[in-house]
């Protein structure tokens, strides 16, 4: 890992932090969503780096695309600007408590990836350059997923296919007059 | 390990926790709902992380699976918030404790 890679690698994280952040943080969903964009850019930035180059640019189409496309929509259908609350009865002490274990579990998983021997340096001088290689081709990744992972690769269409149908069914307005009004 | 891997691992983690706070502490579910997105790129940052590791592409392809599955359960549970929506004009977490139509 040079130098110019820890760099980016820096950039790129802080960026993903401060979108989360900014997400957990903002008021106003609109803002929210625009933070969480930010923070798919980042990601798909480290993809390219954890040599990923397809999955980085999935990242950016399905995600920062289509679905913050569909976040976004929605919020300006249905969310009106200072918009109160119907209902205001709040948990006490919600932020209070989630904030601990929120706390309680990155410790546990910083632990956990610890003792797991994650930080520990292993000399792994052999040809990482090669190995990258066939990790980083496109065509590597099209045939596993065309010879070894076929049986989950269709059982995902088939997936996108019923939630496709759930998604109009739930969405539709109910009522039988809703084929003539057209709204 | 590669250094990259194990930063990444961390950052994958941190996402992670960020992804349950906002499940955990907010009430909007429209931004609950950003917050498990936030959860299932941070487990595919990891997935991929760990592909790299290994030096096998296996990883890479259970997180384009992911991509998809994540896709779908968006497009569900944004179409359940836009019925709750219809239904009562608002929505809060809290006060939509009655399953019927």
């Amino acid at each position: 890992m040079n130098v110019i890679e820890l760099i980016v690698f820096i950039a790129a994280a802080a960026l993903a932090l401060v979108g989360a952040a900014g997400m957990v943080m903002s008021r106003n969903p609109v803002h929210s969503a625009l933070f969480l964009i930010a923070n798919f850019f980042a990601l798909a930035v480290i993809f390219l780096l954890l040599s990923a180059p397809v999955l980085a640019a999935l990242q950016v189409l399905v995600y920062a695309g289509a679905i913050m496309v569909l976040f976004l929509f929605i919020i300006f259908f249905f969310v009106q600007p200072g918009q109160k609350h119907l209902y205001v009865y709040s948990l006490p002490w919600q932020t209070f408590f989630s904030g601990i274990l929120v706390i309680v579990l990155i410790c546990i998983l910083v632990l956990g990836l610890y003792m797991g021997g994650v930080f520990t340096a292993e000399e792994h001088v052999q040809s990482a350059a090669m190995k990258v290689e066939e990790l980083t081709s496109p065509q590597a990744l099209g045939s596993a997923l065309f010879s070894r992972y076929l049986l989950p690769f269709e059982l995902t269409s088939l997936l996108l296919l019923a939630a496709m149908l759930g998604a109009v069914v739930l969405a539709r307005k109910e009522g039988r007059g809703d084929m003539e009004e057209k709204d | 390990m590669e250094p990259i891997v194990a930063y990444s691992l961390v950052l994958s983690a941190v996402l992670f926790t960020m992804g349950v706070l906002a499940v955990l502490a907010r009430r909007n579910p429209i931004i609950m709902f950003m917050g498990i997105e936030l959860m299932l790129n941070a487990a595919n940052l990891a997935f991929i992380a760990f592909s790299r590791h290994l030096d096998k592409l296996d990883g890479q392809v259970i997180a384009l699976i992911f991509m998809a599955v994540a896709a779908a359960e968006v497009a569900i549970g944004l179409a359940i918030i836009v019925s709750i929506y219809r239904y009562r004009r608002d929505v809060d977490v809290d006060a939509v404790n009655v399953l019927r139509g």
